[in-house]
């Protein structure tokens, strides 16, 4: 099912993925022998952006704000309930992901990839670093097997590891290293898109400063497009270009980076922004946000219509 | 504050916790790996003081020690760590044997402790109520009925809404952040000398986080508890320590008050883990790691912890701290 558009052409607007109306609802079942479908989650209701060609777009929330599950929509790791993510693809040009079956959407795996955030879970302990970069490759057919392991090699040293390191296994690695790997794996494609989710959270903070550098710079070579989330604001800040900011399953504030920290319009983003300790003494907490996610009373009375920035 | 303590000299400063050359080795089958190696530092009375570091700088292994939780094949080889309570004689808790019930009294009694994962701490298997109310039995000799009291105005002051039912409530029954202030619950509500908080906000989100920070400052000026808060988080540090210690490789690197080492770091591996803060550098610029901080200087070498002009503690050389102080020649 290759739908619409089929020239390959670049679109007009110059976007890689556009996202209309995506919604992802979990059914809540009844307890007891006959289970009835009683209800739904809508952890990603109605969300539309979009993200242009090689920059960062961020991804911010807190958990259960929907911002994980938005992303693996947009993937296919989840079948969105409903809604299109149209993705620029080399291969079949624009094309809608959302209701793809799983044998269509493999050739286009290979555009996207992903980055974990627990980097000691997503990697395999029983396969050597080789095995565990290479296997893309394997999986999609690509090169003889002395090609997968050149490239493979090539692809560890560009993340800053050694080609020695092939033969070993991930526990032989820091959680830095094991990132770098995570990142070796997706990249080994070429992929256009690569999905970060919370890839720099469980790192020190003097390690997730290299991964941050790393990223760049892979971004500076292959030109590849991220979609970063995050829960870090700071670490956001830093590296994207702009931001969605999403509250219970609805993107409420989206702009360019700079836009949204100096002036977020959003109540939900002024709360969240306030809730930052500033590595400064002398910069107070004055916390806006009361209660919890899902609190409904947490902002009563307040305007919640979503706010989008002007470029 | 100058501590050479050799001097017979009373301390001048009323602390609660003094720590002196604490070794904490761990008896690997690789060997002996010294996670702890002679750190020294005093939390004075209704202070708070941080000790910051990444992961395996030995911050936790500290604050486990203080609670002599350490366990095989971790072993405190060397130090003192003395604990000063209120009109009582001081206990060195590093000397008490295992089983000593001066222990138990200090454990939960005299210094208590929060953890970064709050469900650790809670038994899933007990309501909130039994388990807030079995810490109020065993320091103090009172009632159920009224143990049950004392746990209700805790859980009140720690801002639970609805106490009376939240009581007869289990773990699971708690959001991640109700959770962590049960646990503050719980772990004030004998009024401890001493709160030892590791990395209590780390597993929540940035909003909660704020909360329970402002409630943890509340709670400490309020009771006047002292609080040992042990963070990998720069800004955490900023917004609740007085003090701060910065730990590498099982020593204190630089110690002195929140303003000193945050806002003019002296000691190379300090400024390096301000740099790589992502919030402190221009967006979209590469971010100073440790690595091009130190510019291939060696600190892995053990350095005497000397005073400098402003009173902190810092590990490097005389010369290296006077030219630091040398104003620039205009």
């Amino acid at each position: 099912m290759i739908s619409a558009n089929s020239n390959s052409s670049p679109t007009a607007s110059g976007n890689l993925l556009d996202v209309h109306d995506l919604c992802k609802y979990f059914p809540i079942f009844s307890k007891g022998l006959v289970p009835k479908r009683i209800g739904e989650i809508r952890a990603v209701d109605n969300i539309s952006f979009s993200v242009r060609k090689g920059e960062t777009l961020g991804i911010v929330g807190e958990s259960g704000s929907g911002k994980t599950t938005a992303a693996r929509s947009i993937l296919r790791a989840l079948t969105p309930t409903s809604g299109q993510v149209w993705f620029d693809s080399d291969l079949f040009g624009r094309i809608d992901l959302s209701q793809l079956s799983e044998k269509a959407l493999k050739p286009l795996r290979r555009e996207m990839q992903m980055v974990f955030q627990d980097p000691f879970s997503s990697l395999n302990p029983r396969m050597t670093v080789g095995d565990i970069v290479g296997e893309p490759l394997v999986i999609h057919g690509m090169g003889s097997r002395a090609e997968r392991r050149d490239l493979v090699a090539s692809m560890l040293e560009k993340v800053g590891m050694k080609a020695i390191h092939m033969q070993r296994y991930p526990h032989a690695f820091s959680g830095g290293q094991r990132q770098r790997i995570g990142i070796a794996r997706a990249l080994i494609m070429r992929p256009k898109l690569i999905v970060a989710d919370e890839a720099v959270s469980a790192l020190d903070v003097s390690v997730q400063a290299q991964v941050i550098n790393l990223l760049q710079d892979l971004q500076d070579e292959f030109g590849v497009t991220y979609l970063f989330v995050a829960h870090d604001l700071s670490v956001v800040r830093h590296i994207c270009d702009r931001v969605a900011v999403m509250y219970l399953g609805k993107v409420v504030e989206f702009g360019p980076t700079e836009a949204i920290f100096s002036n977020p319009r959003h109540p939900y983003t002024k709360a969240l922004l306030s809730a930052i300790p500033q590595p400064d003494p002398d910069v107070p907490l004055r916390p806006e946000a009361m209660g919890e996610i899902g609190d409904l009373n947490r902002f009563a009375g307040m305007d919640m219509t979503p706010v989008f920035h002007p470029e | 504050m100058p501590e050479n303590t050799d001097k017979a000299v009373a301390p001048v400063v009323d602390n609660v916790l003094e720590v002196d050359d604490l070794c904490v080795s761990f008896f690997t089958e690789e060997g002996e790996v010294k996670a702890v190696n002679g750190v020294s530092f005093e939390v004075g009375r209704g202070r708070c003081m941080a000790i910051v570091g990444e992961s395996g700088s030995g911050k936790s292994v500290t604050a486990y020690s203080i609670m002599r939780l350490i366990q095989s094949p971790g072993k405190i080889v060397g130090g003192k760590i003395r604990v000063f309570p209120h009109g009582q004689p001081v206990i060195d808790v590093a000397q008490l044997r295992d089983k000593d019930p001066l222990l138990y009294h200090v454990r939960g009694g005299l210094v208590s402790m929060i953890f970064q994962e709050p469900m650790t701490a809670l038994s899933p298997v007990h309501t909130v109520g039994n388990q807030i109310c079995e810490a109020i039995l065993l320091h103090r000799e009172v009632t159920p009925a009224e143990a049950k009291n004392q746990a209700v105005q805790m859980l009140t002051r720690v801002g639970i809404p609805n106490p009376e039912a939240r009581m007869r409530q289990y773990p699971y029954e708690f959001s991640g952040g109700m959770r962590q202030r049960v646990v503050i619950a719980m772990a004030l509500v004998c009024k401890p000398v001493l709160l030892i908080a590791d990395e209590p906000t780390t597993a929540l989100d940035v909003t909660i986080q704020a909360q329970i920070l402002t409630l943890i400052r509340e709670l400490q000026q309020e009771l006047g508890t002292s609080v040992l808060f042990i963070t990998h988080d720069i800004g955490v540090v900023a917004q609740i320590a007085d003090d701060v210690a910065v730990m590498y490789r099982g020593r204190i690197v630089e110690r002195g008050t929140v303003r000193q080492v945050i806002k003019k770091p002296l000691h190379p591996y300090t400024k390096g883990l301000l740099g790589a803060i992502p919030g402190l550098a221009a967006p979209g610029t590469r971010l100073p790691t440790i690595e091009s901080v130190l510019a291939g200087r060696d600190i892995s070498r053990p350095m005497p912890l000397l005073t400098a002009p402003d009173g902190r503690l810092v590990a490097l050389s005389d010369t290296e701290i006077q030219e630091q102080f040398t104003p620039a020649i205009p």
